[in-house]
């Protein structure tokens, strides 16, 4: 280091902190994004479970419901903590973006918090007031939990879509002066990238909460637990995820269409359209060599029709903008064709399983429903996680979209990537610990509460 | 008062909020660390996790409040305070990840082994987290983070010197000493409730113990900040000197109400003590939010930013605030408990 001239050993250490802050952010909210995912999704399922083993006096529901509270208390404290670090490393690995634009983009987060009060809360009496409260009030009490949730994924996403879509304040001063003046913290968060991005993430909590849960389910199905419990633990989460399937595909039509006028740039990424043309064609599969597509299946005029409406109409291409502004496009179209994939699939075995109840009240026959079924979890894991990369590395090297890049953001404080290899150690021992808690608490019921330590202690504590 | 004085208010008011009862499920972690083997403490950490279990995330929620209240109100001097902070900041947030997850674990899982394992981690956790944050407290008193730290073409900051230095180690000394005492006094009240009155006198005899050492402490640190943090000492022993006397009466009378067994307003007296010092931080270093570096009117971002946050958060008080009492109030009479299960006929 010593005999490097100052200024170049500066730019290495920030070069080395952006690739590293980059990969802490992408490590941490990937990792998050899954628990919010459940922490949204899950009470939903509970409550239903609840609301027909009350209406009904169906013992499998009450039973269901009850299990999946204390799965559900477990994520939610995983997911409570998990998205604490993200809030932190918003000011320690972003002071330039928190620094000049935590004023025009905080209000979200603020309101997220009354949000996640109440959520925490109730949860707190649902988990806890069972004893004191009647069936009918716990489920009441309860009730509160997926709506605050709604509302903490909805304020949270707004706060993503202005990164996307910065507005709410003057953007031509700011171009000029680098001055953020005009700040309109409620124009920034209804930011005309909000409606679609806040819906699509809403949708996609649902389906990942559902899907994952039934695989579960699935899993017991095949090994022949055919019994109401396992059938109920499969059809409440999967019906609930298939409803939404559809929903979500016409969603994301909606999004793309909302990027192709927007984020032109963006979609050119998606679709790896290199180049500015009428009448460019939707291309399905097949690898990016180079920029270009090789070996997938081309559909004339396609995303000319499916992006503007107009099978004619002219597509922007990444040579729009100069190079250095050009996302990764082999990253950002796999993971983009990666999602869709994933979302026709989904659609597929919703379809089945509508057309199987509508003719017999029943699940399909075939075994390869299940084992479709089992495999929907991890996939819509899949599709989250890819949905995220393709939206986030399509948006490179900005981190606020047109105005501010990743590198004017990131911190200057040496050693960013020794913080981010303990964090690898943390979330790898985290995603172990996790599993191995799930897979305890999803064993044959009834656990062996007898012989729990803390059971016979509290007995020895009574006087 | 300015608009930016009264935002910064409310978000103090959620620090101190996080202190008194975030704070105090630190302390439970700590004593759960000092508990004892898996047999002879087992009592101890059955009694901290049931005061514990239904309350901590709401608690933990405050610390969440006040940052994104500090970082929309006051932009730049958050982003100043993360970059300049990042280490102990980084191991306050693996702190509270790991301390949240294990006690989830912990209640989860039933092999002793692994139960052992997760109590670990919970109590390590609980004492590293509120002396990092400690020291995060000590390193802004001492003028020690530059307001332009984050800025492009910035210094890069003192990441090291600048929270490992005398005032911020008295700051995370002080931070667990006090998670520690309002603990063990809240603990002593709760185990009187009951009725488990060798656990009382256990938590007591810690309570009083830590009180001891908290107020030493307490006292060699004026010497400290004298030398150290000349501004904020200037502050305490002048504008502030009324709150720390209000700490002082607080913890002296929370002392009295725990040698005469009156637990439940040792617990009311030993917060005062806990809230008032921190008000004595803030009036001492007043009007600077970056001690020398930044003042609030300095740092305070856009106007229509703070109406927005004191309007939102006004509102929001209003649903949160009854909800939060009420769970507090049902947690401190002890109706929250673990359910049953609904059948064991599967």
């Amino acid at each position: 280091m010593g005999v490097l001239p100052p200024l170049f050993a500066a730019v290495a250490a920030a070069e080395a902190n952006l690739l590293a802050a980059r990969q802490q952010m992408a490590l941490s909210l990937g990792w998050h994004i899954v628990l919010a995912c459940l922490g949204v999704g899950f009470p939903m399922l509970i409550l239903l479970a609840e609301w027909r083993g009350l209406r009904t006096g169906d013992a499998a529901a009450t039973e269901l419901a009850y299990r999946w509270t204390k799965v559900f208390a477990v994520l939610f404290a995983v997911g409570a903590v998990s998205g604490t670090i993200l809030s932190f490393e918003l000011g320690i690995l972003w002071p330039g973006l928190m620094g000049t634009f935590g004023d025009v983009w905080g209000l979200p987060f603020a309101i997220e918090g009354v949000a996640f009060f109440l959520e925490a809360i109730f949860l707190g009496i649902y988990l806890y007031g069972r004893r004191r409260l009647t069936p009918r009030q716990h489920l009441l009490v309860g009730l509160p939990i997926p709506v605050a949730g709604i509302a903490s994924a909805w304020f949270v996403v707004t706060a993503n879509a202005w990164m996307n879509q910065p507005a709410g304040f003057d953007v031509a001063t700011y171009r000029a002066t680098g001055k953020v003046v005009g700040v309109d913290p409620v124009a920034a968060m209804l930011n005309p990238a909000t409606p679609v991005q806040t819906t699509h993430m809403v949708l996609a909590a649902v389906i990942v909460a559902g899907f994952v849960t039934a695989s579960v389910y699935a899993w017991g199905l095949l090994r022949g637990r055919n019994d109401r419990y396992h059938r109920l633990g499969f059809l409440i989460p999967f019906a609930v995820a298939a409803a939404v399937t559809p929903v979500q595909i016409v969603v994301g039509d909606w999004a793309a269409r909302f990027l192709a006028d927007n984020q032109p740039v963006k979609l050119a990424a998606l679709e790896a359209v290199q180049h500015t043309a009428a009448g460019v064609p939707l291309s399905i599969g097949g690898i990016v060599v180079d920029g270009e597509i090789r070996y997938g299946i081309e559909i004339p005029n396609g995303l000319s029709l499916l992006a503007h409406g107009d099978p004619d109409a002219v597509v922007e291409g990444l040579d729009r903008v100069p190079a250095d502004e050009r996302p990764p496009v082999a990253i950002v179209r796999t993971a983009f064709q990666l999602m869709v994939a994933v979302g026709f699939f989904l659609l597929g075995l919703a379809v089945w399983l509508g057309a199987a109840w509508v003719r017999r009240r029943d699940l399909p026959r075939r075994r390869l429903f299940l084992w479709g079924a089992l495999a929907a979890g991890p996939a819509a894991v899949v599709a989250l996680e890819a949905g995220w990369v393709a939206t986030e590395v399509g948006r490179q090297p900005w981190i606020v979209y047109g105005l501010m890049r990743v590198d004017e953001a990131v911190t200057a404080a040496p050693g960013i990537r020794f913080g981010y290899y303990g964090l690898v150690v943390v979330y790898t021992v985290l995603t172990v610990a996790v599993v191995s808690v799930l897979r305890r608490l999803t064993r044959p019921w009834p656990p062996p509460t007898s012989t729990e330590p803390i059971a016979t202690t509290e007995a020895m504590t009574q006087p | 008062m300015t608009l930016a004085e009264m935002v910064l208010t409310v978000m103090f008011l959620g620090g101190t909020l996080y202190a008194l009862f975030g704070g105090a499920d630190f302390g439970a972690g700590v004593w759960d660390l000092l508990a004892g083997r898996t047999r002879a403490g087992a009592p101890e950490r059955a009694l901290i996790e049931r005061a514990i279990g239904p309350v901590w995330e709401a608690n933990h929620v405050w610390l969440i409040f006040a940052l994104v209240v500090l970082w929309s109100g006051f932009p730049r001097a958050f982003a100043a305070v993360m970059a300049t902070l990042y280490l102990p900041l980084t191991a306050a947030a693996v702190g509270i990840i790991l301390r949240g997850s294990a006690f989830a674990f912990r209640k989860a899982v039933v092999p002793v082994v692994t139960k052992r394992t997760f109590g670990a981690a919970f109590a390590l956790s609980s004492l590293l987290t509120p002396f990092f944050l400690g020291t995060v407290v000590g390193a802004v008193a001492s003028g020690r983070v530059a307001a332009d730290a984050a800025s492009p073409g910035g210094s890069p900051p003192d990441v090291v010197g600048s929270w490992w230095n005398p005032t911020s180690v008295l700051g995370g000394t002080m931070a667990v000493l006090v998670c520690a005492y309002l603990a063990a006094t809240y603990l002593t009240a709760d185990a009187d409730r009951q009725d488990l009155a060798e656990l009382a006198e256990r938590f007591r005899r810690r309570a009083l113990g830590t009180g001891v050492v908290t107020g030493v402490v307490a006292l060699a640190g004026i010497a400290v900040l004298a030398r150290d943090a000349p501004r904020l000492y200037e502050g305490l022993t002048g504008r502030a000197a009324p709150l720390l006397v209000a700490s002082a009466a607080g913890a002296l009378g929370s002392f009295s109400l725990l040698v005469r067994r009156r637990y439940r307003p040792a617990r009311y007296s030993a917060a005062v003590a806990v809230g008032a010092v921190l008000w004595g931080w803030a009036v001492g270093q007043y009007p600077y939010l970056l001690v020398d570096r930044l003042t609030i009117a300095q740092a305070a971002g856009s106007r229509a930013t703070l109406v927005a946050m004191a309007v939102s958060l006004g509102v929001g008080a209003v649903l949160f605030v009854p909800a939060l009492v009420a769970l507090l109030v049902l947690a401190e009479r002890g109706e929250l408990t673990e359910a049953i299960p609904p059948s064991t006929t599967h």
